[in-house]
Parts: structure tokens; C-alpha cells; sequence
């Protein structure tokens, strides 16, 4: 691309752990190549060096918390051309948005000693809720190979290839022999989008739902199968509220099953 | 008509033997993660000796046997597909150069594969999958060039699944046709051994190397009365008496959408169904756009791309997606290849993680029906009974 000017990608940080842009500093082999083609205009992980916007792709990562991120996030999206949110937290809330199922100020009280110097939203919310955003890409963490995929495309103006049946597809074609039914073990893999390669799965563990729901998930469905091989409703509660707790689908399937173990 | 010889365990190794030293990947049942599923086989040691599985709707157990059966299961979650279709093949590359690009097509694989223990089912769906890409205006010569080298021994199955229907599919239990090899494992208190007969050239000369003795008129009748035996014990059963009709005229029936309130969506039915043929492309860059490359991957009439077109997917309902697979498989399958689609394998049903059942729901749709017609052709019906 020599003679025409890279485009400007940054990167920002809302409330998050980091690791969807470690993932980005993971990609070793294709990190070199990257630079290559694009500007780094803002990656707080790796450097503190800010270049002026506007920016062509902004990565955002994490979820909105506090007053100030409403007004931050509003001025990224007014700096960038396409915006693309990488993560469950800035996908979905988070696990943070655990919070949304509970009085946020009860908790600050207990953990604050001058909780007067806190200011905090009530919820966790995903970017989506805020601003337009382009295009999401799921996973807690963002799976590299997907966020490599996703710039790539971006670069080569097509459409990235982030299916979004579900995790029971990348189980099947590694040949990975299914835990729900040769073990009975809790898996959300039938409800969950795909990206990571059917991860857990493959190492013997049930799907705990990392890229959220999938483009047609039948939660309810999966939820009382759960349930029939032996999985009580606080435990349904539990699996679908992690780090996809405030999707929808998971949302509104952990609230049926508390209803009923409130009923206990 | 081939002479059936009998071989001991010692036999069975040297069959395996011989498929290697003659350049044959050797692929067979071996026990991983809690089940039988396909993986290279070098000698017996890896079979799943003293094995067996137990299935039902949406369950599968692996649990061991009283005996040291080498063939003792019935089905895992693979099928042959994953080898003569993979689930994931580069079709081919482009290079970038300063004016132009190179298209480097992929070559067609010539592995040679000897696939050990092949049921009868499967090799009625591997004849039905040659339909689809071989014997069609489309010839897939990856799929060709594999499955031209490839060998089958089979195996006659010495009994049946909770989820098998190989009967009313009429493809199976008994193997009879397709196969280069076919074995029948006979086990009692004081021997193991395995009635052997070759049913093509390859397989003949394999078997001259094998040396197997002469088998007795004993174990004749014994291996014959043991797949009769797999006969009685079907765990399903479909009745298939005009059911392309049947589905046909039923495509607006309440089934469909009382399955779907049940039905993930999750495509598991399709990936592990031995005929189901479906792929998707993928086309990939690298970052700097010098290089692509087009992908094939497996996919499923499950998924929402599947049936997307400009302006989004045709089939946005699980239940139009179920009412597809379905009336593919069992229906319109038949207009298109003239063959059903389905060999009662139970896959489906075993792995499905709700263990929705293809032969219920079919049966639940004909008892409608016929409880509506009931009132006019059951007189009909008593005559032709008498
Ligand atoms: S292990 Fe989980 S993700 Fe994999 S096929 Fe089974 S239900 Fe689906
Ligand atoms: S439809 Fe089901 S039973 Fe029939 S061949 Fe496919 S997996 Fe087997
Ligand atoms: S029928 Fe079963 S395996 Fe098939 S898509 Fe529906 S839930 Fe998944």
C-alpha cells in the first residue's frame, strides 16, 4: 500500500479486563504484517502515545459504567469512520453487567470507604446501547484468529467471515465427540455463537457461552434439557449469567429459571 | 460366488497388516472421550476391544461388555464422511503479482484409505453420497479420488442400536453389497473369530495374503443367525409407505411448529448424518490482500446463511428449517437422486442434544392423518386384511 496513507486504527478501553486487546497484541506472527498496513493511532496497552483523530476503525473494547463513558464513547464515534466492538463487554455488558440484577449503590457501600468520590452507573451496558456501532465481534475474549479476520476484511473491504450458527457446528467439524450427550455435561454450546473452535468442548468441559447467543438460540429449550439431566434452576441461573449475562437471550432464560427457584 | 474363509484374532492383525504394507491409511473404531469414533488404526490394540454403546434420544453412553467383542458397538457420533467429504478442505489459493493474480487450485487428495468396520447403513450412505458428487453434472474430484482409492471392510453388525431403523430403511443389518471385505465377528466361552468374505478383485487379493482357513458350515449358519438376530432388535422403526406423499401434503401441518419450540437449531442432526452433503464457502484475504484462498466447510440447512439470499434468509424459522431437513431427507431427497435420503442410522436421534426423533416425528404426523381418513378407508383396510 505504499504511496497511499495507512489507514488510522485506534483502539480504546471502557470498563474491561484487557484481555481482548492482549489478544490483539497476542497475534504475533500477524502483528508485523499489521503495522505494515495500518497506523496505530491509540492502543493503551501497548503504547500511551496518542495520535490525533479522526480515525478510520476504531476497536472498542469494554462496557459503559460510568457518566463519563456515555460522553467518551460518544466522542469516539463522532472521531470514527467505522467502529467495530470487540468483546462480550462491549458486545453484551460483560460480567459486570451482573450488576444489573442487583442494587449497585448496596454494593459500593461495602466496598468503598468514601464512597462519595464514586460515580457509577446503575447497569452495564454494551456499546450498542449508546451509539451506532458496525460491527461486533464476540467472545470473552475476542478470539485472535476472528479479530486478525475482522481487520483484514475491513482493510480489504469485505464482509468478515464470524459465523453465527452455534459452537455445536465447530464441535462437529473437529470431530469433537459432544459432552451433552456422551457425558451429560451442562453445555451452552447449542444456544452459543461460534468463534472459538469449540474450545471447551474439545477439552472436555460443556460450552460456558463465551460469544453469546447465537443468530437463532432456543434457550428455553436448552434451558429445560438442563434441567432434565439433572441441573437444578440455581445452577441454570448460574451458566447463562456470566460474561454474557446481559444478552438478551441469556437474560431473559436465567430470570425464568430464578422465578423458579425463588418458588423453592 | 467368493468363498467365506475364518480368522482368528492373529487374522484380524494380519488384515491390518496387509492394508498397511500396501500403502492403506487404516481408519476403524477406536475409543476416545468417552466414545467410538473413527481415528487411525494400527494394529487390534487399538480396536475398541470389550466395548459397547448404549443410545437413546439425545444420550449416549460408552459402557463395557462381558465380553472381548472387537465390534461389539453399534455407532459413535463420526461417519466415514468426515474422511471421503471433510468437514473443512482449501479449494484453492490466489497470489497477488504486480499486474495480475495466480489461481493455484488445490489437487484432489489421493490418500489411500482402508475404512475397517464399516456398517451396513454406512455403506448405503456412501453409495448415496456417490450419487451427489459423483454421479452428478457436478463431479467432486476430491470426493472422487478418495473414495476411488479407498477400501472398505465391513463389518455385519452382531447387534442393534437403541436409535437404529436400518430395517425399515432397508439398508441393513446385513451387508450386501459395496464392500471389498466383509467380516462377521463370532463370539463364544471358548473362541473368537471372524467369519471373512471378499466381495470385489481388491478384496479377494487381500485376503489371499490374509491366509484365512476354511470356514465350516457351523459358522456359516452361526454368522448368518447372528445379523437376523441385529434384525429383531431394532430400537426404531419407520414406516416409509408413501411418505413422500405424506410429507408433501402435510407441509402445513401443527408438528412442524410443535418441533420447533423443542428443536436448538444447533445443525448437530446434519453434521452427523452420513448423506447430509452441505457446504459452504468461505473466502479469506490476508492482511496485506497479496493472498486469498477459498475454503469449503461443511454447513447445515440449520444455520440462517444457509438459506440467505440478497435481503436476508429465506428460512427464518426453526420450524421452515426443520420442515426442510426433514422433508429433504425423507421426500424430496427421493425426486432428487432417487434414493431416500436417510439409511436409519439413528445418528440424528442419538445426537440431537434434546434427542428430537425423526421416526416419531414422522410417526406423529401419519397417526393425524390417518385418524382423519380413518373413517373412510377403514372398512377398505379390513377387507384387504382378510
Ligand atoms: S459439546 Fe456442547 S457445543 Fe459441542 S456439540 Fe455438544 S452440545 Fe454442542
Ligand atoms: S437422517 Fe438420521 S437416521 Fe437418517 S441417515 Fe441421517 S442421521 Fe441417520
Ligand atoms: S433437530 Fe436436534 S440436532 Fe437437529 S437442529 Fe434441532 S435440536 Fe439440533
Amino acid at each position: 500500500m505504499s504511496g497511499k496513507s495507512k489507514p488510522k486504527v485506534a483502539v480504546w478501553k471502557f470498563a474491561s479486563c484487557d484481555g481482548c486487546q492482549l489478544s490483539l497484541l497476542d497475534c504475533e506472527d500477524e502483528l508485523l504484517a499489521l503495522t505494515e498496513e495500518i497506523e496505530i493511532a491509540n492502543f493503551p496497552e501497548a503504547s500511551r502515545a496518542v495520535v490525533k483523530g479522526p480515525y478510520d476503525l476504531s476497536l472498542v473494547e469494554g462496557s459503559i459504567t460510568t457518566p463519563d463513558d456515555l460522553s467518551r464513547i460518544q466522542e469516539i464515534r463522532r472521531l470514527s469512520k467505522t467502529l467495530v466492538t470487540i468483546g462480550a463487554c462491549a458486545t453484551a455488558g460483560g460480567i459486570q453487567a451482573l450488576r444489573n440484577f442487583k442494587d449497585i449503590h448496596e454494593f459500593v457501600s461495602i466496598v468503598y470507604a468514601s464512597p462519595e468520590f464514586i460515580s457509577t452507573l446503575d447497569q452495564s451496558t454494551p456499546i450498542s446501547s449508546h451509539i451506532k456501532v458496525d460491527f461486533e465481534l464476540r467472545g470473552c475474549p475476542v478470539s485472535k484468529a476472528q479479530l486478525v479476520e475482522v481487520i483484514s476484511a475491513y482493510l480489504n473491504q469485505r464482509t468478515p467471515n464470524t459465523p453465527a450458527h452455534s459452537t455445536c457446528v465447530e464441535c462437529k467439524r473437529r470431530g469433537t465427540v459432544c459432552v451433552m450427550v456422551a457425558k451429560g455435561t451442562m453445555c451452552l454450546g447449542p444456544v452459543t455463537h461460534a468463534g472459538c473452535d469449540a474450545l471447551c468442548p474439545t477439552y472436555n468441559r460443556g460450552c460456558y457461552g463465551c460469544f453469546g447467543p447465537q443468530e437463532n438460540p432456543n434457550t428455553i429449550s436448552l434451558g429445560d434439557r438442563l434441567r432434565e439431566q439433572g441441573a437444578d434452576s440455581a445452577e441454570v441461573v448460574r451458566a447463562f449469567r456470566s460474561f454474557n449475562a446481559g444478552a438478551e437471550a441469556f437474560l431473559k432464560e436465567s430470570e425464568r429459571h430464578e422465578k423458579e427457584n425463588q418458588k423453592h | 460366488m467368493n468363498k467365506p474363509g475364518v480368522i482368528d484374532r492373529e487374522g484380524l492383525n494380519r488384515l491390518i497388516q496387509t492394508l498397511i504394507g500396501r500403502g492403506y491409511q487404516v481408519v476403524g473404531p477406536t475409543v476416545r472421550d468417552e466414545a467410538i469414533v473413527y481415528d487411525n488404526v494400527f494394529s487390534i490394540e487399538d480396536l475398541p476391544a470389550g466395548w459397547t454403546d448404549e443410545q437413546e434420544g439425545g444420550t449416549y453412553r460408552l459402557k463395557k461388555r462381558s465380553d472381548d467383542a472387537l465390534f461389539g458397538y453399534t455407532l459413535g457420533p463420526h461417519s466415514w464422511k468426515r474422511f471421503l467429504h471433510p468437514p473443512e478442505r482449501r479449494l484453492w489459493q490466489a497470489q497477488k503479482d504486480s499486474l495480475d493474480f495466480d489461481i493455484v487450485p488445490e489437487q484432489p487428495d489421493n490418500t489411500k484409505y482402508a475404512f475397517l468396520g464399516m456398517r451396513s447403513c454406512e455403506l448405503h450412505a456412501i453409495a448415496i453420497q456417490d450419487k451427489v458428487f459423483i454421479q452428478s453434472p457436478h463431479t467432486d474430484l476430491h470426493y472422487q479420488s478418495l473414495r476411488q482409492n479407498a477400501l472398505f471392510v465391513a463389518v455385519n453388525c452382531g447387534q442393534a442400536g437403541n436409535t437404529c431403523f436400518c430395517v425399515s430403511m432397508q439398508t441393513g443389518p446385513k451387508v450386501e453389497a459395496g464392500y471389498d471385505l466383509v467380516l462377521t465377528e463370532i463370539l463364544d466361552d471358548s473362541h473368537h473369530s471372524f467369519l471373512i468374505e471378499a466381495g470385489s478383485e481388491a478384496g479377494k487379493n487381500i485376503l489371499e495374503e490374509v491366509k484365512a482357513g476354511p470356514a465350516g458350515a457351523g459358522e456359516i449358519k452361526k454368522a448368518e443367525e447372528i445379523v437376523t438376530n441385529t434384525a429383531k432388535q431394532m430400537g426404531r422403526a419407520m414406516e416409509t409407505g408413501n411418505i413422500k406423499e405424506l410429507l408433501y401434503e402435510n407441509l402445513e401441518h401443527p408438528a412442524w411448529g410443535e418441533i420447533a419450540e423443542r428443536c436448538l437449531s444447533c445443525a448437530n442432526c446434519t453434521m452427523v448424518c452420513p448423506t447430509c452433503f452441505c457446504s459452504t464457502v468461505e473466502d479469506v484475504t490476508d492482511v496485506a490482500g497479496d493472498h486469498a484462498e477459498r475454503w469449503q466447510k461443511w454447513d447445515s440447512c440449520f444455520t440462517m446463511d444457509f438459506s440467505s439470499i440478497h435481503g436476508g434468509a429465506v428460512r427464518n424459522s426453526t420450524q421452515s428449517r426443520y420442515r426442510q431437513w426433514m422433508t429433504h431427507k425423507l421426500a424430496s431427497w427421493q425426486d432428487q437422486f432417487d434414493t431416500s435420503g436417510c439409511v436409519g442410522c439413528g445418528r440424528c436421534i442419538t445426537w440431537c442434544p434434546v434427542g428430537i426423533d425423526l421416526t416419531r416425528e414422522v410417526a406423529v404426523i401419519r397417526e393425524s392423518t390417518t385418524c382423519q381418513e380413518e373413517n373412510f378407508s377403514g372398512s377398505e383396510a379390513q377387507n384387504e386384511n382378510s
